[in-house]
């Protein structure tokens, strides 16, 4: 694309025209400028807080070189926390990329009622983890959840107590953000669904493949990019979890359901560790980087052709 | 119209459609189930959730809870129920929305009608800001707002999400304006309109989707935000995501399950509203932000 500013006309020495010329970048300079420091400079910032030895404050007094990632991974906190995270995230992705195509494809049936349906699927997309938290936390405590409904129901042996139990509480968290997010993982199938071009689908009819046969060899196939999309955005907002574990456990019981977000803020500002609390942060936004930014750079490469 | 896939659809068999229509309903049940359960249990006096069935309508109905969540309920040492948070909520929310949103608009303008050299390089150092686990400015966050003074306020809270909210509105009018017709500007350009001319003249008239979608998308983020509301209140300025929190993991006194359920509804109706009454533009907002391009 040519850039404008090189096509208008350059009144060599007029002062208005030059203000004119620098216009845009000066309206965009702020921005760029809050970016680059309030982004770039503190991510720099805690890269140097986590080589520290900061306890309670800011710390550059004194170096410890690899000192807090040798005792971060050395953590039983930390461990905990990266299991919960490898758990918590592998079935997040995968159900919710399960029932959000599953029932993608069921919507797109001409169901009557979709109208009415999909804006079920997706509001609890708008409510706040913490509101999700607590409606699930209730609803899965033992004592009046559950567990309470189905004994009042006659079922006296039921017993569901995963919340309260160290092995199986990052479950209900799982159960809990499974139930937020699939339904927009459903709307974003459901967009790839209806971009599918009708002509393959109609060879492939004329040639007798039977519904499953066309889904399974043609149509799923086809929605790569949306899994791909899916998969992006999923495993940025695990990686992130942390309001949602604040509301139901707390990390508890224990440090059951520590996951590397409550890791960090708790070392941070709970236990002033703040130069682990910071090593815990880079590590975190490698994790992510390492997923965002090859997806970004094909984006965008993409784009420019 | 008639989609493409769903050109397969016509030939099920009326078992695979009754199957099909089943589990849509279970799904459908399974997201309202917690919905439900918030607000029929709202409605109902303590000893009616202890004793009884959570599923069960209330058999006294009551609306206590809520006056209590609003306004007595004891929030950390203060019996002052949500509205005061409600009020933080809102105070730190709107200037939030309006900064981002207008720097926001401002920037995809620049990025695709102004281009020079060097702008997809800020463009995509915008975008990745988007993504940064907010973790990894917590710490330097807390020391510019402590040595600024703002450390505790409504104020310090507002220029924290306009800051982080930047990346996401940006990268929306950008990807908006990108469609716009280039020539339209030049030929103002030509006739001697200014850069804010054309601006306020050309684009913004056109612009009404998405500012919509973009406004939506960061009051539902900002408003929802627990990790900065947790991390920079102070004792005047404590969000009510923060304050819900609190309400319900309070260890001290009876656990009053009834206003914890009035309470998160009341935090949740904000947004809920929003997704009512716009939810086409709230999808967009979501979906923009989950597939670049």
């Amino acid at each position: 694309m040519a850039d404008i500013t090189t096509t208008a006309p350059r009144a060599v020495t007029n002062p208005r025209a030059t203000l004119q010329d620098l216009l845009p970048k000066l309206v965009l300079a702020p921005s760029f400028a809050v970016i680059l420091i309030f982004v770039y400079g503190f991510i720099i910032f805690t890269a140097f807080l986590s080589f520290s030895g900061s306890k309670l404050l800011p710390d550059f007094s004194t170096w410890v070189g690899f000192g807090n990632y040798v005792r971060l991974f050395n953590h039983p906190n930390w461990i905990t926390a990266l299991k919960n995270l490898a758990i918590f995230s592998v079935l997040y992705i995968v159900v919710c990329s399960f029932i959000g195509l599953a029932l993608a494809i069921f919507l797109d049936q001409k169901i009557r009622g979709e109208g009415f349906l999909r804006p079920i699927y997706l509001y609890p997309m708008a409510l706040s983890f913490i509101v999700t938290g607590v409606a699930w936390k209730w609803f899965l405590d033992p004592g009046i959840g559950l567990e309470h409904v189905m004994q009042s129901w006659g079922w006296e042996s039921f017993s569901f107590r995963w919340i309260k139990e160290g092995q199986m509480a990052i479950y209900t968290i799982v159960i809990a953000a499974v139930w937020q997010s699939s339904g927009f993982v459903m709307a974003m199938f459901l967009a790839g669904l209806r971009g599918v071009d009708n002509e393959i689908i109609k060879a492939a009819q004329i040639d007798g493949a039977s519904t499953l046969t066309i889904y399974r060899r043609i149509i799923i196939p086809l929605m790569r990019p949306v899994f791909l999309s899916a998969f992006v955005v999923l495993a940025h907002l695990a990686i992130k979890s942390y309001d949602l574990v604040v509301a139901m456990t707390d990390g508890g019981p224990g440090t059951a359901t520590w996951t590397p977000a409550l890791f960090m803020q708790k070392f941070t500002f709970g236990r002033n560790e703040m130069g682990m609390g910071a090593a815990s942060a880079i590590i975190m936004m490698m994790m992510i980087f390492t997923i965002i930014v090859p997806y970004l750079y094909s984006e965008l490469g993409g784009k420019k052709k | 119209m008639s989609a493409a896939s769903q050109d397969v659809a016509t030939r099920n068999s009326i078992f695979a459609r009754a199957i099909i229509y089943v589990v849509l309903i279970l799904f459908a049940i399974y997201y309202l189930l917690p919905l439900y359960v918030m607000v029929v249990n709202s409605l109902k006096p303590l000893d009616e959730i202890r004793q009884g069935n959570m599923l069960a309508l209330p058999q006294q109905w009551t609306i206590a809870p809520w006056l209590s969540a609003w306004s007595t309920a004891q929030i950390g040492v203060q019996p002052v129920g949500l509205k005061p948070y409600f009020i933080n909520s809102m105070l730190m929310v709107v200037p939030a929305v309006a900064i981002s949103t207008m720097l926001g608009a401002l920037n995809g303008y620049v990025l695709t009608k102004w281009r020079f050299k060097g702008d997809s390089i800020v463009f995509g150092m915008m975008l990745l800001a988007c993504f940064i686990p907010f973790q990894i400015v917590l710490i330097p966050s807390a020391r510019i707002l402590g040595l600024t003074g703002l450390a505790g306020t409504i104020t310090g809270l507002v220029l924290i999400h306009a800051i982080y909210g930047l990346g996401f509105t940006t990268l929306f009018f950008r990807n908006y304006y990108e469609a716009f017709p280039t020539e339209l500007i030049r030929a103002a350009q030509i006739d001697g309109a200014s850069f804010f001319q054309i601006f306020r003249r050309i684009l913004l008239p056109s612009s009404g989707p998405i500012i919509v979608v973009t406004v939506i998308w960061q009051f539902t983020n900002i408003w929802n935000d627990f990790l900065f509301g947790s991390s920079f209140s102070g004792f005047n300025s404590i969000p009510l995501t923060v304050a819900l929190n609190n309400l319900v993991n309070s260890s001290t006194g009876v656990k009053e399950y009834n206003v914890h359920f009035a309470g998160a509804i009341l935090a949740a109706l904000p947004t809920l509203i929003v997704y009512i009454v716009s939810g086409r533009y709230f999808v967009r907002g979501l979906m923009a932000g989950a597939v670049k391009g």
